[in-house]
């Protein structure tokens, strides 16, 4: 018989071990001869899915600089390696065509974008902020008591950021008197 | 969860919003654990529960005020657990009077400022006494003003008929669920509570909460394995940005921020914690002193009261929505974003828009175009023609994040266990973590001021700010977790991190930015990262990153033995004394002092952990006792109580005070809110509608609907109503249908489902409508459709100033919805039939705020009843002594 005969995947499901032909006996050459990009990985980092406060454990596959693959950690108490559809879909999240790079800048009255330096863009905050804290400082309140505060910058955010990131930004903030610093938990 | 025998998850749909953390309920079903769905919505959390049991919106406190009073009614409360842990048997002043003695309110009302004087609340005792945690108590329960005593009174009414009146629930299914939760109580088994969003975003949700403590107290099921109240929250660390917060009213480990008038430090941290007082806030002053000294280092000194004066004041609420009435008056010049779109996910989304359009500036950092950054293009009001880019002055940056996989740092879960994450690969082009744009940030301003001799800048150059960088300008995330954690700056062990908050001292020789977090980097080793696989280690999986406090993973865990401190059973044990080691041991890190006896009387002499007595499980009470009635800490009542919605068109069937005194809204014609029960122009918005997300969106869409994934398996907006419903009103299936409240109209597709349950309440049938928000009009996302938080009005509860998402007001049509000027007229048309006139001549009942002319320092004019948060303990004296965890 020939060798084309033999490999038919019924004959091979009837001669082979996978009797149930979900297995070796359905795999095609094609199917043989892939590796998973998580195979070929440079390397593998911990994480935790940037979603819910489920808190699921994630492995970062990642090649060339580049996030390839995320999956479950199966190691994870918390979640033993499953993901929802979003945590599961988090690759996409990286690597969307959708995914902004660049700084973008409008300016006042303005129909469209344009470029802006980081550097630049980063400056002109600086000014803006200094400007901003001036612009609504209170030292007192109506009655003469001590503030020491603005009103002229306010923050939203920090449910999906970093407890460092956190940290550093209410130190800074408060440092500086702002107090109007929310996020997602008021929410 | 995994451990309860019984699951009741009420607002929440945790089957879809928590799909992986439900394989828990799942496994503990398995074992034979009932599990219970209370909600409006059949779901997949009801699909999977024993029992789903349909409530009309805002009605939780009449429903497990009910299960309280059949609790007592019946005797089925754990007698030993609630007199040995609780405040039963504590007595409360005289001149304390009940919503049952004042119909609907309680002593202490002001109907002036719509706030209440929570004196008349507190503990009946002498002074010092009262100081120390002792207040009179009577341990038989019979005095009538025991706590016991006066919440029997309080749930007296809330029968099974009065659920079946508020709730739409009938009395077998109330029967079904009170037999449930107390049948799987007691020493050999545990209840467990879930809630989400469906409590949290009412007027009136921290209260709801509130009523499941009570009940879960009531059983003894707080502290203990398989029980407790598990807050199932939405972000992925949602429960980080609380701890170390991004919010207005606190600093790093729930310390207060500082109230205008606390002019000197000893007051502020007196007004926290006192050192006489029991319990872990008495030393509030050495948590406030390590935080203190991280930030200014060696310019925080006792000479100058630890810089505490380089901290602002608060002068009343500031959160997001009273900073938004504040930007429509040209109050706020520049505004940060960091990964939120309030554009879609704030309530009221066309005057979060006008509001950016009164900015000088904004900074929006995020991955993908959201509609929050291109609001001046492409927003509803350009669409409508109301406005156009060339009118609006804002100077908009877009800045790129970069994601969770491209900087290493921690999250918080959402049972307080902080997870570290490793960097995978650097971000693309321009985008950088928040860590390096705040530090890049605060290094700039700092350059800038360098030179400034003005006074007010001092705190800024004096911070401390310095964290080693690599090559490409990251700060270091562990360096940062470091100081969190705190470490030794004096003495032999100078430059060691801090093991615990119990070394840290109040001379300044050690720092800690955050007490909870202490122990996080012990031994100079990052805890959070630790990894050893949950199969490889007990239950608890201790080993596996790092819980706060203390790796804790049950909170008052103390409580999971009885007095003798055995544990309450075999099937239940969890912490107990060795007596043999005369320690506390267990299958946890106990939550409490490890050497302590438990026949330990407490040293009342001594404030603290030592005044603690073997049986204080509750240690950071002031009277070391979990709280049935609290005196403080909430501003609307110290006992839960129904209210009727905002805008509910259903009088409330237990008192006369239709809805919650101390309620907030703002004063606006964009800000209307439906008269519901008060006048027949309710009837113009008849129907209920509830928002809530579904799995495969997030939120607002920023990290969703970009991906094309996610956005092919939800592509549009839908509303769920119930076939009696969609009858009566033409309502066809998958056609069209418009949504119309007092703020806005939008459009959906509809979906005709049996999961909407019309409910009977008295002779009325209330329809309940579904929305789910993970939708927004913009141009650059994968799909989009109609903002449902549009449809929301700002109603704010006062305890935590949260929007009332849950239950608004609405009138349905089918068909589309109209664009352009004609959108408007058709909002305005509603108004006018339900008689809503504009708000200058608003009647809003109770306390006005009058618009004003411009921003007031420190006060919004458009609030109205706006209290500050709670500040007394029950000894009547102020203080803030409350994890305000939301």
């Amino acid at each position: 018989m020939s060798t084309q005969f033999l490999d038919w995947p019924v004959i091979r499901q009837l001669r082979g071990a996978d009797k149930t032909g979900r297995g070796t006996a359905v795999m095609s050459q094609k199917t043989r001869s892939t590796t998973s990009r998580t195979a070929t990985a440079d390397g593998v980092a911990q994480s935790v899915c940037p979603y819910c406060a489920v808190g699921c454990g994630q492995r970062v596959y990642h090649k060339d600089g580049r996030v390839i693959q995320i999956e479950g950690d199966p190691d994870s108490p918390v979640s033993r390696g499953r993901l929802c559809p979003k945590g599961a879909a988090s690759e996409q999240l990286a690597n969307s065509t959708l995914r902004q790079t660049k700084v973008k800048y409008r300016a006042p009255y303005a129909t469209e974008w344009q470029d802006l330096d980081a550097e630049e863009a980063m400056d002109m905050i600086a000014d803006r902020f200094i400007e901003a804290r001036r612009n609504h400082w209170e030292d007192v309140d109506p009655e003469g008591r001590p503030v020491r505060r603005t009103m002229g910058i306010a923050s939203l955010g920090g449910a999906t950021i970093d407890n460092e990131e956190n940290y550093l930004l209410k130190k800074f903030f408060t440092a500086a008197g702002a107090i109007q610093m929310e996020n997602q938990a008021r929410i | 969860m995994a451990n309860a025998d019984c699951i009741v998850i009420e607002g929440s749909n945790m089957a879809e919003a928590h799909p992986v953390g439900f394989q828990w309920v799942m496994e503990a079903k398995k074992r034979g654990a009932k599990v219970i769905h209370v909600d409006p919505r059949f779901t997949r959390t009801s699909a999977n529960a024993d029992k789903h049991i349909p409530i009309r919106s805002g009605t939780d406190i009449v429903l497990l005020g009910g299960v309280i009073r059949y609790v007592l009614e019946n005797d089925l409360w754990f007698e030993e657990y609630v007199k040995t842990f609780t405040n039963a048997s504590t007595i409360i002043r005289e001149d304390f009077e009940d919503t049952e003695d004042l119909d609907g309110l309680f002593s202490g009302y002001d109907p002036e400022t719509g706030t209440y004087d929570n004196q008349s609340w507190a503990y009946q005792g002498e002074k010092d006494m009262l100081q120390r945690g002792l207040p009179d108590r009577d341990e038989t329960l019979q005095h009538p003003r025991t706590v016991f005593q006066i919440l029997k009174r309080h749930y007296a009414r809330y029968t099974p008929e009065m659920v079946q009146a508020a709730c739409g629930i009938s009395q077998e299914d109330f029967e079904y669920l009170a037999k449930a939760v107390t049948e799987n109580s007691g020493r050999e088994r545990t209840t467990c509570f879930a809630y989400a969003l469906g409590w949290t975003q009412h007027q009136g949700g921290p209260q709801m909460i509130r009523t499941s403590a009570v009940l879960q107290l009531l059983l003894g099921n707080m502290g203990r394995p398989g029980g407790g109240i598990m807050a199932l929250r939405g972000h992925a660390t949602i429960q980080g940005s609380t701890d170390i917060p991004t919010l207005y009213h606190i600093l790093p480990g729930y310390l207060p921020m500082p109230k205008v008038g606390q002019d000197s430090f000893a007051e502020y941290a007196r007004a926290i914690g006192k050192k006489e007082q029991k319990g872990f806030w008495a030393n509030a002053d050495i948590y406030a002193i390590n935080l203190l000294k991280a930030w200014w280092g060696d310019n925080a000194t006792a000479e100058n009261e630890w810089a505490y004066h380089y901290l602002p004041k608060l002068t009343g609420a500031h959160g997001t929505y009273q900073t938004l009435m504040r930007m429509l008056e040209d109050g706020v010049d520049g505004y940060f974003l960091f990964g939120q779109n309030p554009a879609v996910g704030s309530a009221n989304g066309r005057m979060q828009r006008q509001g950016l359009a009164h900015l000088k500036w904004m900074v929006v950092r995020d991955f993908y175009m959201i509609e929050t950054a291109t609001f001046w293009k492409d927003s509803a009001e350009i669409e409508s023609g109301e406005t156009r880019p060339e009118d609006i002055g804002t100077e908009v940056f877009f800045m790129p994040a970069a994601n969770h996989t491209e900087k290493s740092g921690s999250f918080t879960q959402t049972q307080r266990m902080v997870q570290w994450r490793d960097k995978a690969v650097d971000a693309p082009g321009d985008a950088i973590s928040e860590l390096e744009f705040a530090y890049e940030l605060g290094k700039r301003v700092r350059e800038k001021l360098k030179n400034s001799t003005d006074e007010r800048d001092r705190p800024i150059l004096e911070l401390t700010w310095d964290y080693p960088v690599d090559e490409n300008g990251e700060p270091d995330a562990e360096a940062v977790l470091a100081e969190i954690n705190g470490r030794h700056i004096a003495g032999e062990k100078a430059g060691e991190p801090l093991k615990s908050f119990g070394e840290m001292k109040d001379d300044g020789t050690t720092i800690g930015g955050c007490w909870i977090y202490t122990g996080v980097y012990a031994d100079g080793i990052n805890q959070a990262r630790r990894r050893k696989p949950g199969k490889e280690q007990p239950q608890a999986a201790l080993e596996w990153g790092w819980a706060w406090p203390a790796n804790r993973r049950i909170l008052y865990n103390r409580a999971s033995a009885d007095a003798q401190g055995k544990p309450w059973s075999e099937r239940k044990k969890h912490v107990w004394w060795d007596e043999e080691q005369g320690k506390w041991t267990g299958l946890d890190v106990p939550d409490f002092p490890p050497t302590k006896r438990p026949d330990d009387p407490g040293d009342p002499s001594k404030g603290g952990a030592a005044a603690l007595a073997g049986t204080d499980a509750f240690i950071m009470q002031s009277d070391g006792r979990a709280w049935l009635f609290a005196g403080t800490g909430m501003v609307d009542g110290p006992l839960p109580t129904h209210y009727e919605g905002p805008e509910s068109n259903v009088e409330n069937p237990l008192y006369s005070q239709q809805s919650n005194p101390t309620r907030v809204t703002f004063t606006s014609k964009d800000n209307l809110s439906s008269p519901g029960a008060s006048s027949e122009g309710g009837d113009v918005y008849p129907y209920v509608f509830t928002t809530y997300r579904i799995t495969e969106p997030h939120t607002a869409g920023g990290m969703s609907r970009f991906l094309p994934y996610l956005a092919e398996l939800q592509p549009e907006l839908y509303c769920e109503v119930s076939p009696e419903l969609a009858e009566e009103l033409g309502l066809e299936p998958y056609g069209w249908a418009t949504i119309i409240s007092a703020r806005s109209a939008i459009e959906a597709k509809v979906l005709v489902t049996e999961r909407m349950t019309p409910l009977q309440i008295g002779d009325r049938t209330v329809h309940q409508i579904g929305l789910p928000y993970h939708w927004a009009r913009g141009k650059e996302a994968v799909v989009s459709g109609d903002g449902v938080n549009d449809l929301i009005a700002m109603n704010l509860d006062a305890n935590v100033q949260i929007q009332n998402s849950k239950n608004s007001a609405c009138a349905i049509r089918p068909g589309r919805r109209p664009h352009g000027a004609e959108l408007r007229a058709l909002v305005d048309e509603y108004r006018d039939r339900a008689g809503l006139v504009p708000a200058e001549e608003a009647e809003v009942d109770g306390a006005m705020g009058a618009p004003g002319e411009g921003p007031v320092d420190g006060f919004s004019p458009h609030e109205v009843r706006g209290p500050e948060e709670a500040t007394a303990v029950p000894d009547g004296t102020p203080s803030m002594k409350e994890m305000n965890n939301r």
